[in-house]
């Protein structure tokens, strides 16, 4: 409505409404965005120069060499390529695992499917702090502790994408899959060629949750990887944060190296994602 | 006719049987990992809160032991866990309100015809999915005594002579600041998503009524929001409620005890803390988390008892 007002048609008191909404968001994305712009500019001035008073935004001087120091301190490239197998992996087996069985939740008749759909739902609203301690001394009795496969298999299977799918799925109308079943498609069928291709948008909303969940993990790792070559770049960040303190300008680099592969996702898929999440409601 | 009825009725439940093994074979795959991996610990963790064990060879049953141990000389500035328990019920009071306000804000500016609006959406999101080490440490050098918030903040006339982290008044300040800052976004868009449910039909007829933009925000969209505010406060309580990662990254805890929560205490009672090396409690951090879970379970049950009061479904 008001979008196709034309400027000269707007009084004044529009305009002067307008301007102050879009300084109002100005400011507002300049809060959002300060911290990074910052990590930016630290990045490249020398570690005295971080903290000058009264502070600079643009250096004096660029120092594009701390991008290449902070690789040779510690095996940040190491860390990427454990977060990145980790993250990947996990990703793809919660999108196979879990449409597989939102699949039945969702599109089968079959005994106790309202209460196993409450176990799952069950198990969400119990914080995973609560149960950490049981699953560490499970990993470490299976072998798998300090390996980044104990990582992968705590995060493939987790009830939160069955239900995000499951939620989807609801939306997708019976009478597709019937139509298909009289057809004489068996139910794999329907799940390959029907469902699977119709919930592109639960899927890359489920890939980005949790490619992103992934790759941030903090706790996860922590509790598991303690060899130094084993860790994923979030608790190799921390390392290098506590060996290296005071060289601010050191750290904000690497910071900013472990930022680039969420946000290259995040730029090619958020359109889904937001209004993915704003679909579903969840959070992981 | 009874013959053949009785003949069909054997091939439904043949066909129904076959059915319910389609549908676990479904399930299997999600299933077998999700029992193994979350459903056994969830169980045993709850055994595990009534027993004694450092992670050896001895496990032994010890009754309520470990809740005695955890509420003994219980107070909110002496005993671990009342401090635990104090700074995280303030940490959640402090957050929910603020993030709800601010998301709410975003939303209704960004959902008015604004050009640009999904920049400005994916801008204000963005911090939500930004690697959390990178922007806790970026943070905490923000908040730093020399720290460019503190030059703005003493130009202005304050006298900030600290870093916010090594205060301690405003460690749990600077916790807030950046969970605030970090989940903002995420709850304006389902805001965003809340107000697009709102008919346009509501806000002609307040304006017949010569209601203006205040009244119409007051008496139409608030009211019209609701459930999303309560879906919205729900998910966060819970949320603020495991307040971890944050912590460890930003305070440990500190200074003293003046940052620790809920959760940084299970963490140290089972693993030493980052910087402490104890023999692990796992006893004891099962107990403390039962006392978690059951704040999680108690604080949502009220929030749903309270939901017809407040909350209007159309």
């Amino acid at each position: 409505m008001t979008a196709k007002k034309s400027f000269s048609t707007m009084s004044a008191g529009q305009i002067a409404l307008s301007i102050l909404k879009y300084g109002f968001l100005l400011g507002l994305t300049v809060v959002a965005l300060v911290p990074f712009v910052w990590m930016i500019s630290s990045s490249l001035k020398t570690s005295i120069d971080v903290f000058s008073v009264p502070m600079k935004w643009i250096p004096t001087e660029f120092h594009w060499d701390n991008y290449l120091k902070i690789w040779e301190r510690v095996p940040l490239l190491v860390y990427f390529k454990n977060t990145a197998v980790v993250a990947i992996i996990v990703t793809f087996m919660q999108i196979l695992t879990s449409s597989f069985a939102a699949y039945a939740f969702a599109k089968m008749q079959f005994r106790g499917r309202d209460l196993l759909f409450m176990c799952y739902i069950g198990t969400i609203a119990v914080p995973w702090q609560v149960y950490m301690v049981p699953q560490f001394i499970m990993m470490r009795s299976i072998g798998l502790y300090d390996t980044i496969w104990a990582l992968v298999v705590l995060q493939s299977f987790t009830a939160f994408g069955v239900f995000l799918m499951r939620q989807f799925y609801l939306g997708i109308p019976n009478d597709l899959s019937e139509a298909a079943r009289i057809d004489g498609l068996s139910e794999y069928g329907i799940w390959a060629r029907i469902i699977l291709p119709l919930a592109k948008p639960a899927i890359a909303t489920l890939c980005i949750f949790t490619f992103v969940n992934t790759w941030n993990d903090y706790m996860g790792p922590m509790i598991y990887l303690t060899t130094d070559l084993n860790k994923t770049i979030q608790v190799g960040l921390r390392r290098f944060i506590q060996a290296y303190s005071a060289d601010y300008n050191l750290i904000m680099a690497a910071s900013l190296c472990s930022l680039i592969p969420v946000a290259v996702v995040f730029l090619f898929l958020q359109r889904y994602f937001i209004e993915g999440i704003a679909t579903t409601g969840m959070k992981g | 006719m009874t013959a053949s009825h009785a003949e069909s009725r054997r091939k439904m439940s043949a066909l129904e049987k076959r059915n319910t093994l389609i549908a676990y074979s479904f399930l299997a795959p999600n299933f077998i990992g999700f029992v193994v991996f979350t459903l056994i610990p969830v169980i045993f963790s709850f055994a595990l809160a009534f027993m004694d064990w450092g992670g050896g060879s001895n496990i032994t049953f010890v009754g309520l032991d470990n809740f005695r141990y955890i509420f003994k000389d219980f107070s909110f500035t002496k005993s671990n866990l009342g401090i635990a328990l104090k700074n995280t019920v303030f940490y959640t009071l402090m957050t929910v309100p603020l993030t709800l306000l601010c998301s709410l804000g975003f939303a209704m500016i960004l959902n008015k015809a604004v050009k640009g609006a999904n920049f400005f959406r994916a801008v204000l999101f963005f911090p939500y999915v930004a690697s959390l080490v990178a922007i806790c440490v970026c943070w905490n050098f923000l908040l730093m005594k020399n720290g460019p918030v503190n030059q703005m903040l003493n130009a202005i006339g304050f006298h900030m002579t600290k870093s916010w982290t090594s205060s301690r008044d405003l460690a749990i300040w600077a916790i807030i600041i950046v969970s605030v800052w970090r989940n903002a976004g995420y709850y304006m868009v389902m805001y965003l998503a809340g107000l697009q449910g709102v008919p346009g039909e509501l806000y002609e007829a307040a304006t017949i009524d010569g209601a203006n933009a205040w009244q119409r925000f007051a008496n139409v969209t608030l009211p019209m929001l609701t459930p999303t505010t309560f879906f919205n406060s729900i998910m966060m309580v819970i949320s603020c409620f495991k307040i971890y990662d944050v912590v460890a990254i930003m305070t440990q805890g500190g200074p003293g005890r003046a940052t620790k929560m809920l959760v940084t205490y299970i963490f140290e009672l089972s693993f030493g803390g980052e910087n402490i090396a104890t023999s692990a409690q796992y006893g004891v951090a099962s107990a403390v988390s039962m006392v978690l879970l059951a704040i999680v379970l108690l604080v949502t049950f009220v929030q749903f008892r309270g939901e017809k009061k407040w909350v209007n479904y159309m």
